[in-house]
């Protein structure tokens, strides 16, 4: 069963062309990891997952989610999808997060709209969720601002407020480059958690191999719009198969220490 | 430290940094104690990496010691002489230059590559040297100087801020997490650019990153900061092999390997405490797994490990 197909994406913005032909496949329960440098079009797959690409981004191929072809969706149903069955976490919780809106009012918002939950119940997920994702005391985390947490704490209400609605489908793109190793950890553990525990199927931006390493159960590499290698994480990261996978293995501090 | 120490010593550092604290006040308040007691050397073509989580004053620390920080107490002493607040018009000390986090915003946007490594080489009075050479220096080609910022890439623009860096001829060099906004696979070729530029002129290097992996490759001593403090002082290999502080384990610990076994990093519970509110005793107390009575109540601050199980006899 997939829970997600892209077959020959192609995006093109301005008649230059991002991505030229991506074919990636997402599993329930499996992180997906797709890696690379930056400009060659990782997150831009992710976005045309969620249909976020910018104004005037030419799209062919197709993005199946169960039946339907997310790129030819029409807008309202699109809506429905969005935040829905696929979510989202972004690099910087920063700056993904509102800062005027309360922790609760940003959680339960799309709650509201998308399940069509009262204020109660919504407000009882929402607490639950906190409570999933680690936040301690979180009951009057509710009530409070982002400005209030860590960079931490912040990235894990973001995957709270992205599970809100149990999506089938979480893109994650560099959850956690803007945190420290240690905050990391704890992130990239919740991460694994939550798609083992929930059925998520994960797709997991990230140009760091160490982190792909540790949670993902696939690995594509992405060069320049193309998937250049795609397989198992063990095989991917121990005997690359291409010349790139190789190369961007032995720019890596540790491969020079040895 | 007996006088004679002191004088011995004085031969071998290019700076020294003595019980440092810097308080970053704001009105209605209470003063922040960025770095609160912290002592560190480093001696002319040494490489010194200091790394520790955000917000435990690694930044303030060398902001200080390159004039861009007042001091609240303690010494830093630059070739020994004490270093000051830089004034706007008194750049005496060109013997220190710094290289910052983010190229996109540390350089001119409005000015060509080679005039911003002009101003450089005005400081050092240098006039055989152009532009142009140093760019080749640092593995760029000759003809960049005529460039603005904008026609360069990250990692581009960090190897001009270097040349720019270089070109006053400085006796010790800063990076301020040089590498943290590049790629990955441009992170270890500039961080062992700094470090050969560095060595081969002599001058000290102090590098500071929260990316242990990276000063691994390059640093000879690590330095590790916890809240202001530095809890651990040792040759890089003796740490990476051996870390004895539990904060620098966990560090390591955290540090996921790119080896496809799919094993996850351990995690550090908690939270880094408020500097504005340090816990009682060891800052590290409320999140170390070996906590001991004497953590809460007394501060370890002897070195160079600054823990209570690592006490020197």
């Amino acid at each position: 069963m997939m829970a997600l197909d892209i077959a020959g994406l192609t995006v093109t913005i301005g008649g230059k062309e991002i991505l030229r032909g991506v074919d990636l496949r997402l599993e329930p329960g499996r992180v997906h990891g797709l890696a690379g440098e930056s400009g060659s079009g990782k997150t831009m797959t992710g976005l045309a997952v969620l249909g976020l690409l910018p104004h005037g981004a030419r799209t062919s191929g197709t993005i199946r989610l169960g039946e339907r072809d997310l790129l030819t969706l029409p807008p309202k149903e699109l809506n429905r999808v969005r935040g829905g069955e696929v979510a989202m976490v972004f690099q910087d919780p920063a700056t993904s997060l509102h800062p005027m809106l309360t922790i609760g009012k940003q959680l339960t918002e799309h709650m509201r709209h998308h399940l069509g939950l009262g204020k109660a119940e919504a407000r009882a997920q929402a607490v639950e969720l906190l409570t999933k994702v680690r936040i301690p005391g979180a009951e009057e985390a509710y009530r409070r601002f982002p400005h209030q947490f860590s960079g931490g704490m912040r990235q894990r209400i973001a995957i709270a407020i992205a599970l809100a609605c149990s999506p089938k489908v979480l893109i994650a793109d560099e959850p956690t480059t803007a945190l420290d190793v240690t905050v990391q950890a704890g992130v990239l553990r919740l991460l694994r958690g939550l798609c083992d525990e929930l059925g998520l199927a994960v797709l997991l931006v990230t140009h760091d191999l160490g982190v792909m390493s540790a949670v993902a159960d696939e690995v594509s590499v992405m060069k320049d719009g193309l998937v250049v290698e795609s397989g198992p994480r063990g095989r991917v990261l121990r005997e690359p198969a291409h010349a790139y996978t190789r190369s961007l293995l032995e720019s890596l501090p540790e491969a020079e220490a040895r | 430290m007996s006088e004679r120490g002191e004088r011995t010593r004085d031969h071998v550092t290019l700076l020294s940094i003595d019980d440092l604290v810097v308080e970053h006040r704001s009105p209605g308040r209470p003063a922040v104690r960025a770095v609160a007691g912290a002592s560190l050397e480093v001696a002319p073509g040494e490489v010194v990496g200091l790394v520790g989580e955000s917000g435990c004053g690694k930044s303030t620390l060398a902001r200080a010691v390159c004039g861009l920080n007042p001091i609240t107490e303690g010494s830093i002493t630059f070739e020994g002489r004490p270093v000051t607040p830089l004034g706007l018009r008194r750049r005496k000390l060109t013997g220190i230059q710094m290289v910052f986090q983010d190229p996109y915003t540390s350089l001119n946007p409005r000015r060509r590559a080679g005039d911003q490594i002009a101003d450089g080489l005005r400081t050092a009075r240098d006039t055989s040297t152009t532009p142009a050479d140093l760019l080749e220096r640092v593995g760029l080609p000759r003809d960049f100087a005529g460039r603005h910022p904008h026609e360069f890439s990250g990692g581009q623009r960090q190897r001009v801020a270097i040349a720019r860096a270089l070109a006053a001829r400085p006796r010790l060099l800063i990076g301020d997490e040089p590498i943290s906004a590049l790629d990955a696979s441009a992170q270890s070729q500039v961080a062992r650019l700094m470090r050969d530029l560095a060595v081969d002129s002599g001058a000290g290097l102090l590098f500071i990153s929260h990316d242990l992996s990276v000063v691994r490759v390059i640093a000879d001593r690590i330095a590790v900061m916890y809240l202001g403090k530095i809890v651990e002082v040792g040759r890089t290999e003796e740490v990476w092999a051996e870390p004895r502080h539990p904060y620098t384990q966990a560090l390591l610990k955290a540090i996921p390997r790119p080896d496809g076994m799919g094993v996850l990093p351990a995690e550090l519970p908690g939270d880094v405490p408020d500097p504005a509110n340090p816990p009682e005793g060891c800052r590290f107390h409320p999140r170390c797994p070996f906590v001991m009575d004497v953590c809460r109540v007394k501060e370890p601050d002897f070195g160079p490990v600054a823990c209570w199980l690592h006490e020197p006899k």
